[in-house]
């Protein structure tokens, strides 16, 4: 997915529950843990030191992609993955959103309460 | 990823004070902002229209869970995609729902309150929020007609 159609209303509409799908799961938050320092690793990097083959690496690898979290770049034969924060920054905006409400509401309550 | 909220919050008065604040539907609505049509019950939908100046059109809808005095209060309510009024659904009973935990427990000088909310993963990833962040100072200003309110009160 492009950078414009993210940020576009239909791009918008990918979904949360894919980013936490995507991030429910050991291996491929381990993954990320390696991605996220901005590094785009191939497959058989990202597969070394892990218990898991290949082929369960680039399954996970492919999860993550569909969410929007990692992508992949041609790097002459090879395919490089690299991490992209922008779904889960949204996720977390959205958190932060309604986090805030409640500590304002939060904040009207005890107000009420304390003075009557 | 963190799947939910939890807020806790101190507060200087008895257990059965914050109990009604809570669970009377006039007086939940008067802090939180909302005019509701009718009590809680348990697994009944109580709605409303919240009052906050610029959201009026925004419809308030909780389906009651649980009631265990003095301890428990918990419903489930609806995260519509968008709060403006171009799109903003007339029918709420697709739209996904997170659940809403308030625990009371009783301290030396009052009240703990926790409230959680959970059920986030569920949502849809098109929640227009940013339009109603845009207006935050419509719920600061809010926020102040109560103070002044309560304040009269008192």
């Amino acid at each position: 997915m492009s950078h414009e159609s993210r940020n576009s209303l239909a791009g918008k509409r990918r979904t949360h529950a894919l980013v936490f799908t995507a991030l429910g799961d050991p291996t491929r938050l381990s993954l990320v843990a390696k991605l996220c320092t901005g590094t785009p690793r191939s497959i058989s990097q990202l597969t070394k030191h892990s218990n898991l083959t290949r082929q369960a690496i680039t399954k996970h690898l492919r999860v993550l992609e569909s969410a929007g979290i990692v992508h992949s770049v041609r790097a002459g034969r090879k395919s490089l993955f690299k991490f992209n924060l922008e779904p889960i920054a949204e996720l977390r905006e959205y958190l932060d959103f309604v986090s805030e409400q409640w500590d304002q509401a939060l904040f009207r309550l005890k107000a009420f309460v304390e003075s009557k | 990823m963190d799947d939910r909220i939890e807020k806790r919050i101190e507060l200087k008065a008895p257990i059965s004070r914050v109990w009604r604040a809570l669970t009377d539907y006039r007086e939940f609505g008067e802090w939180f902002g909302v005019k509701l049509d009718g009590p809680f019950v348990v697994d009944e939908v109580t709605r409303g229209q919240i009052t906050h100046p610029g959201y009026e059109h925004i419809k308030w809808e909780g389906l009651v869970q649980k009631m265990e005095p003095e301890r428990l209060f918990s419903f489930t309510w609806p995260h519509p995609k968008s709060l403006e009024k171009k799109g903003y659904p007339q029918d709420y009973s697709k739209e996904p729902r997170t659940l809403v935990e308030f625990r009371l427990e009783k301290t030396a000088d009052g009240t703990l309150l926790v409230v959680t909310e959970s059920g986030f993963k569920k949502l849809p990833g098109d929640r227009q929020h940013e339009s109603f962040r845009r207006n935050e100072g419509g719920w600061t200003e809010q926020m102040k007609n109560i103070e002044n309110y309560v304040a009269r009160k008192s």
